[in-house]
């Protein structure tokens, strides 16, 4: 018996390395992006920041997905926009503002859950499982990913031209941040989208880790993306396996496998790896 | 005229970065910017440019306005190519969506600043005047009939100063409008025909000699130092 034979005998597995083969190819680019803008940490602020709209869509509507994912929409596009508003109303840092708000969104979605869930219900939540990507969570992350793909075919240029130089991008008229809240809200979608795969704790680590692994394989935004796409689809597919063979939750064992990913990386990897950096090698003659 | 300024206040939190400012420039005007640091030479490079909303006066200008804005705000480790980079100066003519017909201009531009050959480099591996030279490929690609430099020779060494220089001397042959902001007395003299003495007010405005003049820079030193922390609302604002 290979690893792998499990995808062929179990529905459910197959299922869910199709649901994060459609995150692998949404979450990540949206990572570089973020990474990008120096903001790795937002996408985790917003990944604990929906718990709380989880949890009242787990006690209104219980393990029901479109309760769960609308509340998780709702309670993450308002730490988002809550932020930036806080920011610009009272003069202070963003990321200052977003810090506070997650850490009370985080600790209020912990305490609804143990309020009225069960420890399994919680450990669901928090860690996801393969058992619960069912045909609707099948669908909410492949419509997530097509969105997300069809609004970075459309956002491409803008994007990047806003993060490399803000001031000519407004001096062009690109409008900054209307792409960035459209990013935010993306970022967002594809969270609440991972939960039922990865669960909402660890939603963010398939965006970010293979985002910034990226940057050691590639120095072009296009390569950085399409390795961080290649690194997410390998991590789903060993992770998954490891869930599966050690019984362990998805969330964790998917992630583990994108952070052994990144650590090779950054010890191999050819662009700015620590074996690159430091092995000592003749410098070139122009 | 080619840019107007009438009555311009441009303001952060309501402190006047520039102070009912008026001036004009005639089309293929060449006028260097000039004073103390503070004095909101980049603030009016900016609201000209877009980039601020003034909070009071009205700025026209004929046509496209092009910056060349300091490279403290960009991200020099971004992993773009040179070419990429330099062609985001095609922005006004494809936007974020349409279709790229560079026919080589990109690597005209990049031949014309002296960067035969770094198409394909990364602007990370840029030393601050080879990226300054970048800048102005860019800012050749805009093609904008208003320029505007903020500190577009600093830090730069006397080569690359001068190689950048003669390309704005020949923007201006072309009949392009100038407006840069310069540190450098000697270069202004030289160079500049027309002068804006700038300490948050206009000291003086006009051809460069009488503006510089040592009783007009002794003012625009007190004018931009002083600072009250008790200002009332101006008696002028509209």
């Amino acid at each position: 018996m290979t690893p792998f034979d499990p995808f062929i005998e179990f529905g459910f597995l197959r299922r869910a390395l199709l649901g994060c083969v459609a995150l692998s190819l949404s979450a990540p680019p949206l990572g570089v992006f973020l990474v990008l803008r120096r903001m790795s940490l937002a996408g985790d602020a917003l990944s604990h920041g929906m718990l709380p709209g989880v949890a009242l869509g787990f006690v209104v509507f219980g393990l029901w997905l479109p309760g769960l994912a609308l509340g998780g929409m709702l309670a993450g596009l308002l730490i988002a926009l809550g932020a930036g508003a806080l920011a610009r109303g009272t003069g202070g840092r963003e990321d200052a503002s977003l810090a506070a708000l997650y850490l009370t969104a985080l600790a209020a979605g912990v305490a609804i859950i143990s309020w009225r869930g069960s420890a399994v219900e919680l450990t669901q939540i928090l860690f996801g499982s393969v058992l619960g990507v069912d045909d609707p969570a099948l669908l909410l992350m492949a419509g997530c990913a097509s969105l997300t793909l069809a609004f970075l075919a459309f956002a491409w240029r803008p994007l990047i031209l806003e993060c490399f130089d803000p001031a000519f991008a407004r001096a062009v008229g690109v409008r900054g941040s209307a792409w960035h809240l459209s990013l935010l809200g993306l970022v967002v979608l594809n969270l609440v989208a991972a939960v039922q795969a990865v669960g909402s704790l660890m939603a963010v680590g398939l965006m970010m880790l293979p985002a910034i692994a990226s940057r050691h394989w590639s120095r072009s935004v296009g390569g950085m993306v399409a390795v961080a796409c290649g690194i997410a689809l390998s991590a789903s597919l060993l992770g998954l396996g490891a869930s599966f063979h050690l019984d362990v939750p998805s969330g964790p064992s998917i992630l583990l496998s994108a952070a052994a990913i990144w650590a090779i990386s950054v010890v191999a990897g050819p662009v700015d790896g620590l074996l690159a950096r430091h092995w000592p090698r003749r410098h070139l003659s122009g | 005229m080619s840019l107007a300024v009438r009555n311009l206040t441009v303001s952060h939190d309501r402190r006047p970065a520039v102070h009912h400012l008026s001036f004009t420039l005639r089309r293929g005007g060449l006028m260097a910017v000039v004073g103390p640091n503070g004095a909101g030479k980049s603030s009016l490079l900016r609201a000209i440019a877009g980039l601020h909303s003034p909070a009071e006066g009205e700025i026209v200008a004929e046509g496209r306005v092009a910056l060349l804005p300091q490279q403290a705000g960009l991200d020099r480790s971004f992993p773009l190519s040179c070419r990429e980079a330099v062609m985001l100066g095609l922005w006004a003519e494809c936007g974020g969506f349409g279709r790229i017909a560079e026919d080589g201009r990109v690597l005209r531009a990049l031949e014309a600043v002296g960067l035969s050959g770094f198409a394909g480099r990364p602007v990370g591996s840029l030393s601050t005047g080879q990226f300054q030279r970048l800048l102005f490929a860019r800012l050749l690609l805009q093609d904008a009939p208003v320029i505007l430099l903020d500190e577009p020779f600093n830090a730069l060494d006397a080569r690359t100063a001068a190689d950048l220089l003669a390309l704005v001397r020949r923007w201006n042959g072309e009949g392009r409008t100038i407006l840069a902001v310069l540190h450098d007395l000697d270069l202004v003299r030289d160079e500049f025909p027309e002068t804006l003495l700038l300490a948050r007010e206009a000291v003086a405005v006009g051809p460069t000699e009488e503006a510089l003049s040592p009783a007009n820079r002794l003012r625009a030193r007190r004018m931009a130092e002083g600072w009250d922390p008790h200002a009332e609302p101006c008696a002028r604002a509209a």
